[in-house]
Order: structure tokens, then sequence, then C-alpha cells
């Protein structure tokens, strides 16, 4: 199981506590977390990345085993500890005011 | 006894007021959506208790929320906003071309019959419609498409389309407005659409005085009973039509400014009107620091100022064109909601005013029911 952390308003929207653990089949990548993700939770469609592009919104940032992913391509596969489920794949809104 | 219900939107949070008929000792609930900009809620006409809601920021974008039970509990339906067709370019703020893109939902407005029917006013300005309770939502692309959407320009606020009225007389007119690119008419339940803005003049903003398109309409508001006059804040300038936007004419008469955004009708005198001057376009608020609503009982032109419970010094707040509304109770109810996170109420048609509450985060819009 992938296992997601979300932050706090989409763990609102989404109606969970805590981490989000889903099932990813084939090759773990950011697009087969995201779709998983959505599938599970429609509410979280649109919230992390655009609905028809499927480009990451602007002001939003992936994370894992701490490193910043958000510049990879969305089809790269994750870091293989996530892929296994021993580290989490981190949604983060990113540090802007308001 | 009849229950009043004002839906007043913030820039991080929605909260609803209840009062009884007398609209005097009020109940504050929320902050719903903590955190997020609602823009703006709105209920249905025809079933009061199902509500619509525009949730959005700009980490994680546009969310529609749905209530049935009067804003008790609410639901996230569909938040697809997928422009229709080849998206094409307006007109970008240094004259270039530049692509459509959505941005968020300014305006919700429900259909006076149908409660799963709500139009939904967007940035980049275009108009949406739902018709399975907001789970699905298509763009009425005539309106983009009619011939002057290339020469859309976005004002200070963003490219918006905020204002959409419908008419209760005839289902297929629909009116909106859009900053900064006018007002427009469809006749034929908004497949087609017209500019409505012969005798706007913005020479501030616009160089051609016979300009077709391109000015900044802040809103328009109706009377139910008098659906061909309406009543329109532009950018500068308070303007009345008679003939459904056909032909436009100053009635600023007397009002110390003629700027400022929101703008309504009263719920029964179809010639009596509410505006709240603003000082200017860079001065966003009230002229001597003195917060007054201004009223017309003569459909414009003869303005007096309200002044009995609004602050009269050090005053210096906006109110936005979507934080004025009307109840239907007799006298009718007047909300307004500033950006310094009040929402004043008068029960006496604007004769006295009460703040309702007064530590909000700033107001964006304020709707309200009058409900059985």
């Amino acid at each position: 199981m992938i296992r997601v952390v979300l932050p706090a308003h989409l763990r609102t929207l989404a109606r969970v506590d805590g981490e989000v653990a889903l099932e990813v089949t084939g090759v773990v990548t950011q697009r087969a977390i995201l779709d998983a993700l959505e599938a599970r939770y429609p509410a979280l469609r649109g919230t992390t990345r655009d609905q028809v592009t499927h480009d990451r919104r602007a002001f939003v940032r992936f994370f894992a085993c701490q490193q910043d992913l958000s510049h990879e391509s969305p089809d790269a596969p994750v870091p293989g500890a996530v892929a296994a489920g021993e580290e989490p794949f981190l949604v983060v809104g990113a540090m802007s005011g308001g | 006894m009849t229950a009043v219900r004002v839906l007043v939107g913030t820039r991080k949070g929605a909260f609803i007021l209840t009062s009884d008929g007398a609209r005097k000792r009020w109940r504050v609930n929320g902050p719903h959506f903590g955190g997020w900009e609602i823009y703006h809620l709105k209920g249905s006409p025809s079933h009061p208790d199902r509500l619509y809601a525009s949730q959005s920021n700009s980490w994680f974008g546009q969310q529609i929320q749905r209530s049935d039970d009067g804003g008790k509990t609410w639901e996230p339906v569909g938040n697809k906003f997928a422009y229709a067709g080849v998206t094409g370019t307006h007109q970008w703020y240094d004259g270039t071309p530049h692509q459509w893109e959505f941005k968020r939902v300014w305006h919700l407005e429900p259909s006076l019959t149908d409660p799963d029917t709500v139009y939904a006013g967007v940035e980049d300005a275009a108009l949406f419609r739902t018709t399975d309770g907001g789970q699905t939502w298509e763009e009425l692309a005539g309106l983009r498409g009619h011939g002057s959407g290339n020469y859309w320009q976005p004002g200070a606020g963003g490219m918006c389309l905020h204002t959409i009225l419908l008419d209760p007389s005839n289902p297929q007119r629909l009116y909106t407005a859009i900053s900064a690119a006018g007002a427009f008419r469809s006749d034929d339940a908004g497949t087609t659409w017209r500019p409505i803005n012969r005798g706007l003049v913005s020479p501030h903003e616009l160089p051609d005085p016979k300009a077709e398109v391109g000015h900044c309409v802040h809103r328009i508001a109706m009377h139910p009973s008098r659906p061909r006059t309406l009543f329109m804040q532009k950018h500068w300038d308070v303007m009345r039509s008679d003939d459904a936007g056909d032909s436009w004419r100053d009635v600023g008469g007397n009002l110390p400014t003629d700027f400022g955004f929101p703008i309504a009708v009263h719920a029964h005198e179809p010639d009596t009107v509410y505006v709240v001057p603003i000082k200017s376009d860079s001065e966003h608020y009230p002229p001597r620091g003195r917060l007054r609503v201004y009223r017309s009982r003569t459909g414009g032109t003869e303005w007096e100022a309200l002044t009995k419970g609004l602050p009269q010094r050090n005053c210096y707040v906006n109110v936005l064109r979507d934080a004025m509304a009307v109840d239907t109770l007799e006298p009718c109810g007047i909300y307004v909601g500033t950006t310094g996170g009040q929402v004043y109420g008068s029960a006496d048609s604007g004769d006295s005013w009460r703040p309702i509450v007064r530590d909000l985060p700033s107001v964006v819009s304020v709707e309200v029911q009058a409900l059985p």
C-alpha cells in the first residue's frame, strides 16, 4: 500500500484523519498515486492538479524521502521506499501568505 | 414565525446569520470551510434549504459545496469548469492576446424554479450551468463566442463574470455583467448573447465613446415586478435602463461620488434603489470616513444619505459588489457586509442600521433568505 499524507484542508475535504493508504498497481508514479487518490476521494479532483491538463497546481508540492519531487515528471517512478510503503508521499501546500 | 437567514461569504470561510422576523437578535454560525475564500453562497428560491457555495483558495483551487439542510451539513459536488470548444484568447492588461484560464467561481445564481439548475459566473469570464445539482457544469459558450470576447480585458480584480440576473417573467431572458467587458443579454435561455452597453461612457478607460464592450460594470440589479428596468453601478456612474438594457442613462444625480460596487432594489418598491458610494477607483473607502448607504425613492437621480447606526467617523472599509442584499419581509430589510468584517442590517428599509456581527474576516458576499 502507498502511504499518502495530505495537508489539513485536503484531509477535511476527503473527510479523513491521518495518513491515507492507497492500492496502486504497476509502476508507482506521481500520476498513478494521484489517479488512485482521486478515484478513492472524488472531492480531491482538481485540488492538486488541473482537471483538464493534469498539470500540478502552482502552490502544491510533492515531497518524499526528504526530496522535493514537484518538478519530476509525473510519469517517473517515485522512490522505492514510497513504492514499498516504507515512506509516505507528502502533498504539501506551498508556503504563501494570505 | 417567519425567519431570516443571511449567508455571508468571507475571505476565510462562510457564516450563516439567523434571526426571527423581528431581525433584532441574531445567531452567528460558522465558520464553514474555515480558511477558504467563499466568494458567494446562495439558496434556491424554490427550495430554500438547498444552498450552494463557491469555495476556493490559491493552493487547492475551486470547490462547489451543496447543502440540503440550510447549511447545517455540506457535500462537495462537481468542480470541473472546462471551457467549451477552442478556449481562445482575450486581451491581457498590456493588450496582448491571453489564453482563457479558469481561476474561480465568483457568483452562483440558482434557477428561480428548479433547485438542481444553477448558473455560475467565473473568472476568466464565462457562464456555466448545471442541471444536476452541481455534479456537472457546462459552459454556455455563446457568451464568450458572440464576437467580442477577443476584446475583453480584465479589470484590476480580474476578468470575472460577477452578475447573473434571471427574468422571472421570461425564462428565456438572462442578463450577465463582466468586469471589464460590460453587460450582456440573452433572449434564448443563454444560447446566444449580445452586448447591452449603449449609453455607457467610460472616458478614463475607453477613449471611444461608442465602444460596444470594455466597460467595467460592477453590478446590475432588477426588481422582479419590473424586469425591463435595470439599475447599474459602474466603475464610475450609476445608470438606469428601462428597455432591458438596450439603452442606459445616468441617474447618479446628487450622490457625493458615483463610484461604488453594489447596487440593490427594495423588495417591495421597484423605484427604491440603494448604493454605497466609495470615494474613488483607487481610494476604496467611503468619502470622509463616513459609511453611508444612499437611497433613492425616485428610481435614481435624487438620493438621500442613510446614516443612523452606521459609523460616521474613521471608517475606511469597502463594500464589495456582491455584499449588499435585501429581504422580502415587511418592512424590507437591507444587509451590507464590509471588508472590515462587519455585517450591518436594517429592518426598516434603511432608516436605521445595527451591526449584526462586527469581526468576521473581510466580507465578500451577502445574500439573504426569508423563511416561512
